[in-house]
């Protein structure tokens, strides 16, 4: 794990999870913005699969438990990809707010990871 | 009330904030069933005798995996297998949080529901009350939707 991607992804996270909460509830339905934030979330957590199998031949291995890591980090990775199909089946603004809870689960669960490669264990 | 005469939708408990709802309660099953497969995984591994709240986690993971499956689904017996687990959680949550409190022994290590999930953002907590506030909200719609069926037959 790298530690400024892990804040950019948390970063991104949040804000797009607020932003979607905030169209949702304004009674937008899902949208190339929307969409496109969830699927911008998704593309840094496959950046996160990719640092995480690479980082411990650089001498970065995880401090906790990789079980217990790459449990959050494959939970993770199917939220996006369940929160969009359910937008593109279902294009009402509930839609819209379930990307932005989807969203903001996601950055627990990388804040999560976080704890578990650096602090857990160390 | 709007549902006795308007045509009934196919399932009425996934419809509207409901599928929020649903939603929340699919990522704490996901939630769950991940972080109990990671601790009974590890307690096997040190061939260790997995203890008792390993198991319990477990237990609860499944309950919110049918709760999710009850809240989608139609009809009458969904409806009321939805009440029973959602039942279930909040008494789990309700005692498991209280022995943990009160008798930290049995619960040295942290359940789902240990005390009062705040592991979980208290999600486990509070998510059972609004499932409760949402199915007897949906309660008409799903007589509506019985009656119309057996018009139908």
């Amino acid at each position: 794990m790298i530690e400024w991607l892990t804040i950019v992804q948390v970063a991104v996270a949040v804000a797009g999870g607020i932003l979607c909460l905030a169209l949702g509830f304004a009674g937008r339905k899902p949208n190339d913005y929307t969409l496109g934030v969830v699927a911008l979330v998704e593309v840094l957590l496959v950046g996160q699969l990719i640092s995480a199998i690479v980082s411990p031949f650089a001498g970065n291995s995880p401090s906790g438990d990789p079980l217990e890591f790459y449990t959050y980090l494959i939970s993770a990775l199917l939220l996006p990809a369940a929160g969009v199909f359910w937008a593109l089946v279902e294009r009402t603004r509930w839609s819209t707010v379930i990307l932005g809870v989807v969203c903001l689960a996601i950055a627990v669960m990388v804040y999560r990871m976080n704890v578990i490669w650096f602090v857990q264990g160390a | 009330m709007p549902e006795l005469t308007a045509p009934a939708p196919r399932s009425t408990r996934s419809k509207g904030v409901g599928r929020v709802l649903i939603v929340v309660y699919g990522i704490l099953a996901l939630g769950a069933t991940g972080r109990s497969f990671v601790q009974i995984a590890h307690s096997v591994e040190d061939s260790q005798q997995v203890p008792l709240a390993f198991w319990l986690s477990a237990l609860a993971s499944v309950v919110y995996i049918v709760a999710t499956i009850a809240l989608v689904a139609p009809g009458r017996v969904w409806y009321r297998i939805a009440w029973i687990t959602i039942t279930f959680e909040l008494a789990g949550v309700l005692v498991v949080g209280t022995l943990s409190l009160t008798h930290p022994e049995l619960f040295a290590r942290p359940s789902v529901w240990s005390w009062y999930g705040n592991g979980y953002l208290f999600i486990p907590l509070f998510l059972p009350v609004l499932g409760m506030i949402w199915l007897r909200s949906r309660r008409v719609g799903v007589d509506a939707a019985d009656r119309d069926a057996s018009d139908a037959a």
